[in-house]
């Protein structure tokens, strides 16, 4: 039998997270599953957050944290009642430390399907500059 | 209330101890419940994707979370009484220089069938996908529908 290509996705529930501060609003806290890889000039970041819309998502880096929180309005309608349920919905929020400088003016974030994408590019280095030295 | 106590203990009546075993299955269940939040488990059939099922007088509501899928990779077919989802995540590659630091995220397919309580219409069913929450609106059959029954005086 030849080896299938593609692999069947492995069930993975939502990973739930005390607060650090408590919730005036009784819901859950979600970490969401990130993706992060680096090239030499950049840092991209990759989040899955289903949900959440991009006035509810709040991006925050300073002093090398970055904060990823959202916030998600339940989808069910009033008059729903539970038949069968696998997931809650709550909110999500994440942080990292970063090594590297950030070009904090450069920062672009980008929310596709709840897939968030932020791109943190670095700092650029100082350009090497000879100095001639003029004879007197 | 002494005399209550004393005389009511220990009991020599023989009990069926599968009837204990029994008692204490059940309460265990009703601790673990607890400790979920009260989130039905037993429905889960351990594939993905997760998916919550709500109704109301006229409808299914059958929404799960699919971040990052597209709808036209998303194959969704009815028929009376089920539902099946099947598709396939995939992770676009990146750069080839790119080092990762935190890979979390899967890729591959996924197929699932759930059946409903009740008789759908195949022909009105809908489906849409907002933030990567996929949402299948399910009418129920006009059979299936709870009916008001008037009563006559005479």
């Amino acid at each position: 039998m030849a080896a299938s290509k593609t692999k069947d996705l492995q069930i993975k529930e939502k990973q739930e997270v005390a607060a650090a501060a408590e919730q005036t609003r009784p819901e859950p806290t979600f970490v969401p599953a990130v993706d992060i890889f680096e090239t030499d000039r950049q840092i991209t970041l990759l989040a899955d957050m289903p949900g959440v819309t991009a006035k509810d998502l709040n991006i925050d880096l300073r002093d090398n944290v970055l904060t990823l929180s959202g916030a998600v309005d339940a989808p069910e309608g009033k008059d729903e009642m539970d038949v069968l349920r696998e997931y809650r919905t709550g909110r999500y929020y994440r942080q990292f430390t970063l090594s590297e400088m950030i070009d904090q003016s450069k920062i672009e974030a980008q929310l596709k399907d709840g897939v968030l994408r932020l791109t943190l590019p670095k700092v650029e280095p100082a350009a090497p500059r000879k100095i001639a030295v003029k004879a007197g | 209330m002494i005399i209550k106590r004393i005389t009511g203990w220990p009991r020599w009546e023989w009990r069926s101890p599968f009837e204990e075993l029994e008692l204490m299955r059940r309460q265990m269940d009703q601790l673990v419940e607890g400790l979920r939040g009260g989130l039905a488990r037993e429905g889960t059939a351990g594939v993905l994707p997760l998916m919550n099922v709500t109704e109301d007088a006229d409808h299914y509501y059958v929404r799960a979370e699919l971040p990052g899928i597209k709808t036209d990779e998303l194959d969704i077919s009815v028929t009376g009484t089920s539902l099946s989802l099947a598709g396939e995540r995939t992770i676009p590659a990146e750069d080839a220089t790119a080092r990762y630091h935190r890979r979390e995220r899967e890729a591959g397919t996924f197929n699932r069938v759930i059946s409903l309580p009740t008789q759908i219409d195949p022909a009105k069913v809908e489906a849409r996908s907002s933030d990567g929450i996929l949402t299948v609106v399910l009418p129920k059959a006009e059979e299936a529908k709870p009916k008001k029954i008037a009563i006559k005086t005479s």
